[in-house]
């Protein structure tokens, strides 16, 4: 994580940073003026006019000034033109997308980011794009409205259920940034953050090669399960210490019995956790709420086995008779 | 509570507005303009109270980053309930509805407002708002944020469409009030009150009053679409059914966002008449100030798409929005400059009215200067739904009108009451007031410079430092809020006797009994100079009757 940039903005990290830095710099210390202005004002105005013996009485009874009131309208007139222009321009920069930009696909669903890219692959909570490169972003939401936000690119734009919206930035330094959403989107609104990797363009090509492909040779199951946890986004919602959160925690679930929502007890097995990630509906566990998202087609069959490998692998009970 | 036997008590003989009559049902039923005013003061500041309970639970499950002391849900439903309760219960009446009911027409010389019963009824429909608004969000576990918007919000059960109907049932009482001061100002003022020699104060409820006639209807409009869509299945907001959600956001910002000014011009006006009183000098720039207000009142129907920057709004609406925005900052910054100009040469006294008023130019200067940075499109970008926002408006809100009405209820007090607050405790208050304040919102600029979203229950790690700094700042502001609450109770049962004006102001609430008698004034009054002609009139500040 980059951790350096001034007191008030992170560092940029995206081609248009820099400029739109500049004008929130003009407007700050523009502020900062008008600010030291005003209360400077009221300063020396309440040290020297004060009430004091011998000055009982206000000593001035101008209350109308043409000249100065046409000043004090006409300076903040011109100065604020000024911003706006300028604030207009760069936003133009930010809407028009340049025309050598690769296309990737945003979905934002209630609470987990999907990105797909041109050549098929997806990856999840997890942007990697190319170093010096525009990217197009178009966004949709499957659910309600989103916000897609990197603070260090200086990006944001609202996620639409109802239609595409689109935006664009070009990374200038490869690492990690925070992408968040900024628009409250309910009980999981402050966890559906995600990761930007900018890599080289090689390292990207290579990602692409590999992407959601998690669970290649030389892996146990276990740790497939492991990474799949993170890369798929199963911890944005449970938990491995035990704690429950949007959904059941995963620590000692596996061959255990949990009451589901209907009344009815199931203990949890492989069968279970399996129709829990590609019809999540099924079978709610009582006292959550039923909002998981299907996994269908989203993970392969060895990252299933993956996560049912991983559950065990967090829970005391090893083995259990299979319900089907 | 011993001193204030020590008075001579003639004034408490003389039959007031609080003696004339007893019984609960004298105020149930009352008509006078006076004591709907109080109806109103208790009603409204104990949803202050609500409102800041939830405030301070805010701030403490933010001290640190993960879920400490709530769950998500609670955390959204508490910052829907405290976002809901100050914007539409406590913040929109408080000006208008407390001072503005007890103040204006005595200002201008009336009996009373032009429709008594209309007054009476405002606050009954204000009571069934409140009572149907905390109920729906309670009930129907609202966690939307005080924005409602869709489609979320009509995921969340049926509550949306209450909640709408309570905030349309709250917006006609300030319609009902809206329309009684327009009346009570163009028909009532006394002889000799010409239009420029009225108080601004009276100026800025104006104004107001045109936003709240105009602008509440939009919101009667949203519900009826809501509703066909809930019943008859219209698709109008919810994209399941071909509507478009950012439709209801131009819906909700065209109510809500002159709604920003139905809250900020009434703590204009009152700091116009504290300006000049405790500079104690007429005020600078008569007209400049009062034409601004009228000035704001119209922009502000214009601009009410500068929340919607990045909602996927057509960029040439952002293009119009964003100038029209900068147009609406022109007139505040008149105000101001008139207002720093005033002291100019002036007898300036610092009483606690007056430290709130420097507290007002402090905060609202930030707030208003903080607007040009997401008045500007390209910053905007980056800095909305974050706490940059959340500190611009609470700045801009609680930093302007809330401070403007602190200012005002210590002002006008002793005139309610009849009896004096305690001055060293009251600056005490301000001062604490003050520093809680910024202490508490200042931090949550850089948060969001920085780019803390909004909203958020949990934080990254790297924002603890400016959350701790911001909590820590709500206690400090919670402390002098608790002061500022005892050293108004104290003063209103046992504070010293008032005298009828004990700061020398020349506006005509100051010339009758404090409190004032039931019909405010024994014969009409004949107003011969301007509400600030401190250099043509000179009026001493009246000696309270007990030794401070």
């Amino acid at each position: 994580m980059d951790t350096t940039g001034t007191f008030w903005m992170p560092q940029g990290a995206s081609s248009i940073a820099g400029e739109v830095d500049a004008l929130f710099y003009f407007i700050f210390w523009a502020s900062v003026f008008f600010f030291l202005l005003v209360v400077g004002l009221s300063i020396y105005f309440i040290i020297k006019y004060r009430r004091r013996e011998g000055r009982e009485e206000a000593t001035s009874h101008v209350d109308y000034n043409l000249k100065l009131e046409v000043i004090w309208t006409a300076i903040p007139i011109i100065l604020v033109v000024i911003v706006f222009f300028w604030g207009f321009n760069t936003y133009m920069k930010m809407q028009v997308v340049p025309r050598d930009a690769i296309e990737i696909k945003v979905t934002g669903r209630q609470w987990m980011w999907l990105f797909d890219y041109p050549n098929g692959s997806n990856s999840i909570n997890e942007l990697v794009v190319p170093v010096d490169q525009p990217v197009k972003l178009t966004m949709s939401s499957e659910d309600v409205i989103h916000s897609f936000y990197i603070p260090q690119f200086r990006i944001k734009q609202d996620v639409l259920p109802s239609r595409y919206t689109i935006t664009w930035f070009e990374a200038t330094n490869t690492g990690k940034y925070d992408l968040y959403c900024a628009e409250f989107c309910g009980k999981g609104h402050s966890e559906m953050l995600a990761t930007v990797k900018v890599v080289s363009q090689d390292q990207y090509a290579a990602f692409l090669e590999g992407a959601g492909m998690e669970g290649g040779e030389g892996m146990s199951l276990e740790q497939v399960g492991k990474q799949v946890y993170t890369s798929r986004a199963c911890n944005t919602c449970h938990s491995i210490d035990g704690s429950p959160n949007v959904g059941p925690t995963f620590k000692d679930a596996y061959g255990h019995e949990v009451e589901l929502s209907d009344g009815s007890t199931i203990t949890v097995d492989e069968n279970y956790i399996r129709e829990s990630i590609l019809e999540p509906k099924a079978k709610v566990v009582k006292g959550f709420q039923s909002v998981m998202p299907t996994f269908q087609g989203l993970v392969s069959e060895r990252q299933i086995d993956g996560v049912i490998a991983y559950l065990k692998s967090l829970s005391e009970v090893k083995e259990v008779e299979q319900s089907e | 509570m011993s001193t204030a036997t020590t008075t001579a008590a003639d004034t408490q003989d003389k039959v007031n507005y609080l003696n004339v009559s007893k019984g609960i049902k004298s105020w149930l039923f009352t008509l006078d303009h006076k004591r709907i005013g109080i109806l109103y003061l208790f009603s409204v500041m104990a949803m202050f109270l609500f409102g800041g309970i939830l405030a301070l639970s805010i701030r403490l499950e933010l001290l640190n980053p993960g879920a400490d002391m709530m769950t998500a849900d609670t955390y959204n439903q508490i910052f829907t309930l405290h976002g809901a309760i100050m914007i539409f219960l406590f913040i929109i009446p408080s000006v208008p509805a407390i001072l503005g009911n007890f103040v204006l027409p005595i200002q201008i010389g009336a009996k009373d407002v032009a429709f008594p019963r209309l007054n009476l009824a405002s606050w009954y429909v204000y009571i069934a708002g409140a009572g149907l608004a905390i109920y729906s969000i309670i009930a129907g576990s609202v966690d939307t944020g005080w924005t409602f918007y869709t489609p979320y919000s009509t995921q969340v059960g049926g509550a949306v469409i209450s909640m709408v109907l309570a905030v349309f049932i709250l917006g006609f009482s300030s319609i009902f009030t809206g329309i009684n001061f327009i009346a009570t100002i163009h028909r009532l003022r006394a002889p000799g009150m010409t239009w420029y020699k009225m108080p601004l104060f009276v100026w800025g409820l104006y104004a107001t009053a045109i936003i709240q006639v105009l602008a509440t209807p939009v919101l009667g409009i949203t519900l009826v679409l809501l509703i066909l869509e809930r019943a008859f299945g219209i698709g109008i907001f919810d994209p399941a059914m071909g509507g478009d959600p950012v439709l209801f956001q131009h819906f909700f910002w065209f109510y809500s966002h002159p709604a920003v000014y139905i809250m900020i011009l009434p703590g204009m006006g009152v700091i116009s008449e504290l300006i000049s009183t405790f500079s104690h000098r007429k005020i600078f720039g008569y007209k400049a100030i009062a034409y601004s207000s009228v000035a704001i009142a119209f922009l502000s129907f214009g601009v009410w798409g500068h929340h919607m920057f990045v909602s996927g709004q057509s960029q040439y609406a952002t293009l119009i929005f964003s100038f029209l925005t900068f147009l609406v900052a022109i007139p505040s910054g008149v105000k101001m400059f008139n207002w720093v100009s005033t002291m100019y040469k002036g007898s300036i006294t610092f009483e606690t009215p007056m430290l709130f008023t420097l507290t007002f130019f402090f905060t609202f200067a930030i707030g208003g200067l903080t607007g040009i940075f997401l008045g500007a499109t390209a910053t905007d970008v980056h800095l909305t739904d974050t706490y940059f926002i959340v500190a611009h408006f609470h700045y801009v809100m609680m930093g302007g009108t809330i401070m403007a009405f602190f200012g005002g209820l210590y002002y006008w007090w002793p005139k309610i009451w009849g009896r004096m607050y305690n001055e060293a405790w009251g600056r005490i208050s301000a001062l604490l007031v003050f520093l809680g304040f910024n202490l508490t919102f200042f931090p949550q600029f850089v948060a969001g410079t920085q780019g803390m979203p909004r909203r958020y229950f949990m934080y990254p790690d790297k924002y603890q430092m400016l959350n701790v700094v911001s909590t820590t700042g709500s206690w400090v502001l919670a402390l002098g809020l608790v002061i500022m609450a005892v050293v108004l109770i104290y003063a209103m049962g046992w504070g010293p006797k008032a005298p009828k004006n004990p700061w020398g102001a020349l506006t005509l609430e100051w010339k009758i009994d404090s409190p004032p008698p039931p019909h405010n004034f024994e014969e009409t009054p004949k107003v011969t100079h301007g509400p600030y002609d401190h250099d043509k009139v000179k009026v001493k500040p009246e000696k309270v009757g007990v030794p401070a």
